[in-house]
């Protein structure tokens, strides 16, 4: 059989010549022609990752959706009055032709308008979003906490200041400074409630490189898992806890001592008596409580 | 007469029809095309570079005095191929440019309006030029298979995938927008058509050409060989040609009698129409049976 059957292709080239070039033609355009056609989607699949200083025009649609939408045509980039957009050629961080931009060259001066969003012909950018405060272009991080000058413990506040949410998408937290002992630092703290993402903090931070920095959604919140209640939340809804009052256990080494005062050092040396919170203790032996049955 | 005409030249096509006719006539439909494809450019430019707004977007979208919107309907199916419904701007402006091209031939947007054309054009003469042999000419059906393998990748993926590579709206896109590295893209094709393949991207490949070649069938404006039996067989039409085999059953009445050239692949670019030196071509419409001797 091995050995008829090359034979019996040979013969029916001869017999069938242009049937078999036909089809020969046919399978090689088939081939390439799906061939380029894999090669494009792998290359657009491995690309299509939106890179962390890309961020979208307000109202777009999930990152997922908007690639399927978007013509990237540029009509937002060409009604965007502060030329904060681009469309991304090859090799720009982000897919190639979609409108993005970069927070620390140009922020999003939100235009209570919305202009980008108007000329938009399939609704990538969905025209819904009206209250330029309700977008979400992506939200602020602040990613280096060991450079951020209010970290060190000086009064910079810029990304407080420059942020259109004043006092909502940015507020400062207060907190003991352990290093001097002595000063308060405000930390910038970002709430995802109120940023929109518009990149002015990033914009406006005096250092170097920015320490505070405007991430897509995606990369820069976390997400419970769904089954996930707050009991505190809980408790408010209902007007009370849903599962009856707890059973409160004495935790041992702790007993007597003011409602969450949970230091363990400051134990008495040998009797049962307390010293008063902040009255010297020569204890210093760390873990051990001096508790006996 | 007959004595000044020159023996014809593959390589160099068109010389007998510059001595007959002289250069400007030899090249009267290539300099309109040129003016064509440069002029709709220059709307598009017109903006960004003089602020004169008549024509906002690109090729792949666009809005026309602030009322016209049009959409490359090839872009507006690998959308909803994706899985996404757009909005009903971008289906309108498709609605209207499909039935433009339904009317005027769909390939003469591969003519009259790609900017492509000029890069394939260019490297189709240098390899007259220069003499560049024919090798590795994929078959012409590859285009349709790439084309439904555009839609098949744009199905499978969720996003417009041909979009990442497409030459013909990068190549506009970043004459608008900004190239970036979209040139190597072209300079790809370019040195494809010039030294792989002759008019290898836009008469084997290019699923653009091959989607709107599917709106010719209807097409009213046509290219026909009226005075065919002046025909000299000096070859020249079909050296330039950049779909050679529409040619044929026109002018030598292969399988039809009618001297319209009615193959839906026929681009209407009217260069056989400047290039022959007997005047056997010319634009007409579809239903012009006329054979003038």
């Amino acid at each position: 059989m091995s050995v008829e059957k090359p034979a019996s292709t040979q013969e029916e080239a001869r017999l069938f010549p242009a049937r078999r070039k036909f089809l020969a033609g046919l399978a090689g355009a088939a081939g390439s022609g799906c061939l380029m056609a894999l090669g494009a989607g792998l290359y657009a699949t491995q690309s299509r990752a939106l890179a962390a200083q890309a961020l979208r025009p307000p109202g777009a649609l999930p990152e997922e959706e908007f690639l399927a939408a978007c013509t990237r045509c540029g009509l937002c980039v060409r009604d965007c009055p502060y030329d904060t957009l681009k469309l991304a050629a090859p090799g720009d961080p982000a897919p190639t032709g979609t409108p993005y931009f970069t927070a620390r060259d140009i922020p999003c001066e939100m235009c209570e308008e919305i202009p980008c969003i108007k000329p938009c012909p399939t609704g990538a950018l969905n025209p819904a979003l009206t209250d330029i405060a309700d977008a979400r272009m992506g939200l602020a991080v602040l990613i280096d906490q060991e450079n951020c000058l209010n970290f060190l413990g000086l009064r910079c506040d810029v990304c407080y200041r420059v942020c259109p949410a004043i006092g909502q998408a940015i507020t400062l937290e207060k907190q003991h400074n352990i290093r001097s002992d002595r000063h308060a630092m405000l930390l910038p703290t970002v709430h995802s409630a109120h940023c929109t993402g518009c990149g002015k903090c990033e914009a406006a931070c005096v250092l170097t490189e920015a320490a505070i920095k405007v991430l897509p959604v995606s990369l820069a919140q976390g997400k419970l898992g769904e089954h996930y209640r707050k009991g505190w939340e809980e408790r408010e809804k209902h007007g009370g806890s849903l599962i009856g009052d707890q059973l409160e256990l004495p935790v041992r080494g702790l007993e007597g001592k003011p409602h969450g005062d949970s230091r363990v050092k400051d134990d008495p040396p040998s009797d049962a008596s307390y010293p008063e919170p902040g009255q010297p203790s020569d204890a210093g032996t760390g873990l051990n409580s001096r508790w006996k049955p | 007469m007959t004595a000044a005409r020159r023996r014809p030249d593959p390589n160099l096509p068109g010389r007998d029809a510059i001595a007959r006719k002289g250069w400007l006539a030899a090249h009267k439909w290539l300099l309109l095309r040129r003016t064509s494809q440069l002029g709709i450019l220059g709307l598009f430019l017109a903006g960004p570079w003089f602020g004169i707004w008549i024509v906002k977007g690109n090729l792949s979208s666009s809005l026309t005095l602030d009322v016209l919107p049009l959409t490359d309907p090839y872009l507006l199916l690998q959308i909803l191929a994706a899985g996404f419904v757009p909005a009903a701007t971008a289906i309108t402006g498709a609605l209207i440019v499909a039935v433009f091209y339904l009317l005027a031939g769909g390939r003469v947007f591969c003519a009259w309006v790609c900017p492509v054309n000029i890069i394939t054009d260019t490297a189709a003469w240098g390899r007259r030029r220069f003499a560049i042999k024919a090798k590795h000419v994929p078959d012409a059906r590859t285009r349709y298979w790439l084309l439904a393998g555009t839609f098949a990748a744009a199905a499978t993926t969720g996003a417009l995938t041909w979009e990442w590579v497409n030459p013909v709206s990068l190549a506009h896109r970043g004459l608008l927008f900004g190239m970036g590295a979209g040139l190597w893209f072209l300079a790809a094709v370019f040195l494809y058509d010039l030294l792989i393949a002759n008019r290898g991207w836009c008469g084997h490949l290019c699923p653009m050409g091959a989607f709107y070649s599917l709106l010719g069938k209807t097409a009213l404006l046509r290219v026909a060989a009226p005075k065919r039996d002046a025909c000299d067989d000096c070859m020249d039409c079909f050296a330039v040609c950049p779909e050679p085999r529409v040619i044929r059953p026109a002018l030598k009445k292969a399988g039809q009698e009618s001297p319209v050239i009615l193959d839906a692949l026929c681009t209407t670019c009217g260069r056989c129409i400047d290039i022959c030196g007997q005047k056997v071509f010319k634009l007409t419409h579809r239903f012009d049976r006329r054979s003038s001797p």
